[in-house]
């Protein structure tokens, strides 16, 4: 392989692994923006989405099969049921704590994102669950380049959930909302906007797109366990913070480009595969150190 | 318009205090009645004696796996306290605080038996460590919004970790094994009993330590930025200089934690720090009360204790405990240590 | 010149803040800010404490350089400052809020107070003296141990006053001091004010908008408007100033138009 070669496929790699966050990083932004809250369960919200879409796929396999037709309704059932799973968390945990000192509400959605892990422990007994399905490993090839069916889809997939979030908020009437929301929550509530609603349904959206990254990376990678979504979980945040936290644009970039700093970044010499976890957070610590509002990001109000 | 109606309301005259406002309200229920019992020095000395006298006998009246169980709550109650300084008297969240803890055991480690230090002399190599690790984390990210500094930490807390994993000098996933155990004046410590004695030493300092920065001017300094850090520039307190004394003497206490945590297994692992580390000496502050001291200790000993009592439920100790945290945040955020006022 | 600023401007995102603003507080003066609102007052406040960075020019305090210094930094320098809407520590008795503001003037660290060495603790002496002390002056000796949001609001004004007095400042800045107090708490403030200047040599720059306050206590009164000074003199000219009454009337005609 040349090095032409392998820079492609790392290119490929890269946007796979970027697909990933940038689905999961859209959920950190949005509900940040809505309610200035950094929601820590949001990397096990990922993998109880995982957990769902497998659960999905033993419902619906026996009539529609284990290919990408039916991951691709166990992941709406996945979308559907992670989502409300949302929603409730945001009634339940965040909603009563929104008037608490800041660090309350940090530890708040911790001991959340500690919940949903260790319900999955129990349930799981700390096992990897195998994640089976009936796709293929068949792809093209382009020259030496491989490209599988598979990342196809996903990536592909990955777009169309990425557009269809554009649309809605950049169209639609709940859309606008939420950026009027993020905006001014009081002036909101004295134009008549239903601000709870508005945050419910930005919970559901985000959870939602966490449960299709994680059914997607099940179906992908083949196994799925409690603790998965810790890891992507900081990553995504990573993610949505290179973007600018708040920007859902930003939060797609920011996936795309920490999925390709990683996949190159790992083939740099001297930074091993074994490194790439630390390579991630020190790209994290740098970019909030030195441009904490990220690419697209807006900056606040300039104090000393 | 506001700013005029004090003037023609006539309530507002009155003074909005009676008499009564100046003495202390009488005691209510049973806490409040214990803490007016305990009011005065004398008794409060009397106290502490007790208490100190009850550490000593205990491992003479009780088995060997009790003193190594609660060797291990007194360890936490010193990395409970120095976590406590960061969270509950600066406010800052810190997940990551499990990496000053691995900062001070991989010193004792690599010094003593890599390069055969005497681990006395080792130890300020150790603090110094912890000390420049709490300047390089918390230095650039203590000026940004609180959310990012919880992620930044946590972020640190997995990088000392993989980075521990990863080098050779550390051992690698195995870590370190055959850690020397220390010796002072000729006494060798190494029984469990001995180490039960050098933790109840640590914990007392530990308490006294806090005690005393709480009541100082630097103690007042973190509850003033933590409240407005507006009104605390103001008054001419650097706030990012405060915040990071909070984190490096947090950090101080952790390794201390850490290098007799080292000697005391003799064996270290990347897997003792990880974040479930971080998150449960978090759960024993907020259980206990954050910026309580007393609340502190208590929750340290829940946190180390409960699970031995929660044996047979298995994997489902760990839940419980999440779902503990997650009642006492949407409940009780003030921690299970009752207050002192009302 | 005690405070001395030169060709200040400041803008926020554009919007210019305050233009070219040339002022001066002479030591041992009671001098008031006055102009409507949205003049910039407080922003100039901001700017004078440190909490803002003016785009261009000089602040001195007692020939010292200002600009670029942080908040902190300036209080130690000798500037004190109140805020327009109190801001003590809640959940903190009042003597420990007053207590904030001896931190600048003491040094004791951490290992001090952990070892509790007798520099220490002559230091937390004098620390609770000069808060005291503090109290004592704004009449609320005796109150130091309540919460300081259990007082009344009058009296929260003064512990917020004490608190920077305890900073022992060159330079007092209060900020709409008067808001919300009765006469007969405003009559008190301006007798406080006065005490301040004469017992503790403390340079006062006040912005009011209770103007029958600000002609009975200040020597000298400038104007802003639009974020430029418009006129400055003792309080019988500026009342009589065309510019000023002017700029004051177009304020009302906005306010009637809402």
């Amino acid at each position: 392989m040349t090095w032409y070669d392998s820079f492609l496929q790392q290119l490929v790699d890269g946007l796979v692994l970027g697909s990933f966050y940038a689905l999961v990083a859209l959920g950190y932004t949005m509900v940040f923006g809505v309610i200035k809250l950094l929601n820590f369960a949001h990397g096990d919200l990922y993998m109880t989405g995982a957990f769902a879409g497998f659960g999905g796929l033993s419902l619906v396999s026996g009539f529609l099969g284990a290919g990408w037709i039916g991951i691709f309704v166990a992941m709406l059932l996945a979308m559907i049921a992670v989502g409300c799973l949302g929603v409730v968390i945001e009634r339940v945990a965040y909603h009563p704590m929104l008037g608490a000192p800041r660090l309350s509400i940090l530890i708040t959605a911790l001991a959340v994102s500690l919940v949903l892990q260790n319900a999955a422990l129990a349930l799981t007994g700390g096992q990897y669950t195998a994640f089976s399905t009936d796709l293929g490993l068949g792809g093209f090839n382009l020259g030496n380049l491989f490209l599988s069916h598979n990342q196809i889809v996903l990536v592909a997939t990955a777009a169309v959930l990425m557009i269809a979030l554009e649309l809605f908020v950049s169209r639609t009437l709940y859309g606008r909302a939420m950026r009027a929301v993020s905006i001014d929550k009081d002036m909101c509530r004295m134009m008549g906007i239903n601000v709870s609603a508005v945050i419910a349904v930005t919970f559901f959206i985000g959870s939602g797109l966490a449960a299709a990254a994680g059914t997607m990376a099940g179906a992908y990678y083949g196994s799925i366990w409690y603790f998965m979504g810790f890891l992507i979980g900081l990553k995504a945040f990573t993610a949505a913070v290179i973007g600018g936290i708040g920007s859902i644009t930003g939060a797609m970039l920011g996936g795309l480009i920490l999925g390709l700093l990683e996949s190159f970044g790992t083939h740099i010499p001297f930074i091993g595969s074994e490194w790439k976890d630390v390579f991630t957070f020190s790209i994290l610590i740098l970019v909030l150190v030195f441009k904490p509002t990220g690419l697209l990001g807006k900056s606040e109000v300039e104090r000393m | 318009m506001d700013r005029h109606s004090p003037s023609t309301t006539p309530d507002t005259h009155k003074p909005d205090f009676h008499e009564s406002d100046f003495h202390e309200p009488r005691p209510r229920n049973l806490f409040q009645r214990l803490y007016a019992a305990f009011e005065s020095p004398g008794r409060r000395r009397a106290l502490h004696l007790a208490i100190i006298a009850i550490l000593i006998v205990t491992p003479w009246i009780s088995s060997q796996y009790t003193t190594v169980i609660l060797t291990n709550a007194l360890l936490y109650v010193v990395l409970c306290l120095g976590l406590n300084i960061v969270v509950g008297y600066a406010g800052l969240l810190d997940l990551g605080y499990a990496a000053f803890f691995a900062v001070g055991a991989y010193t004792i480690g690599i010094l003593t038996q890599q390069f055969g230090v005497n681990f006395w002399a080792a130890i300020p190599f150790a603090l110094l460590a912890a000390a420049l690790a709490g300047v390089i984390i918390g230095g650039p990210t203590l000026r940004l919004r609180s959310d990012y500094l919880a992620i930044v930490t946590l972020g640190f807390g997995e990088i000392v970790r993989f980075t521990a994993r990863n080098l050779e000098i550390t051992g690698g996933a195995s870590g370190l094994s055959h850690i020397p155990e220390p010796s002072l004046f000729g006494w060798h410590i190494d029984s469990s009993i001995d180490f039960y004695y050098v933790f109840v030493v640590l914990a007392v300092l530990a308490y006294i330590a806090s005690q005393r920065l709480f009541d100082s001017r630097l103690g007042r300094a973190w509850l003033y930025v933590r409240h407005d850090e507006d009104a605390a520039e103001a008054m001419g307190i650097n706030r990012v200089a405060t915040k990071l004394a909070a984190y490096v003497i947090g950090a101080i206490f952790g390794a201390i934690g850490g290098i007799f945590f080292s000697v005391n297994l003799g064996a270290i692992s990347p897997e003792s720090f990880s974040f479930q580390q971080s998150v449960l000496i978090l759960l024993a502050v907020v259980l206990g009360g954050m910026g309580k001291i007393p609340g502190v200790i208590l929750g340290a000993f829940i946190v180390v204790l409960g699970p031995e009592l929660l044996r047979d439920f298995g994997t489902l100790r760990l839940l419980i405990f999440a779902v503990l945290l997650l009642l006492i945040m949407l409940f009780r955020p003030s921690g299970i240590w009752p207050e002192k006022r009302s | 010149m005690l405070l001395q600023l030169k060709q200040v401007s400041l803008s926020f995102a554009g919007n210019t803040v305050l233009h070219d603003v040339d002022f001066g507080v002479e030591p041992g003066r009671i001098h008031s800010l006055i102009g409507p609102n949205g003049a910039g007052k407080t922003s100039m406040f901001n700017v004078i404490t440190g909490f803002y960075r003016p785009q261009q020019g000089e602040i001195t305090l007692d020939g010292e350089p200002i600009v670029k210094r942080k908040p902190h930094a300036v209080t130690r320098l000798g500037i004190a400052r109140t805020f327009q809407n109190v801001r003590l520590f809640r959940e903190m008795s009042v003597l420990e809020n007053v207590m904030a503001g001896q931190h600048c003037r003491t040094r004791s660290g951490a290992l001090a107070a952990i070892l509790r060495l007798p520099s220490q603790r002559a230091e937390e002496r004098r620390i609770l003296e000069t808060s005291l002390e503090c109290l004592d002056f704004v009449g609320l000796l005796g109150h130091q141990d309540r919460l300081a949001t259990n007082l009344a609001y009058g009296h929260q004004r003064r512990v917020e006053i004490a608190r920077a007095l305890a900073t022992q400042p060159k330079l007092l800045l209060l900020d709409e001091p008067a808001a919300g107090l009765n006469s007969g708490e405003k009559q008190a403030l301006i007798e406080l004010i006065r005490r301040i200047r004469d017992e503790r040599g403390v340079a006062v720059l006040l912005i009011e908008h209770d103007m029958s306050l600000v002609m009975n206590v200040s020597e000298r009164i400038s104007v802003l408007d639009h974020g430029s000074l418009i006129t400055e003199g003792d309080p019988h000219t500026v009342q009589n100033d065309p510019k000023v009454i002017e700029a004051y009337l177009g304020q009302d005609d906005e306010e009637l138009a809402l």
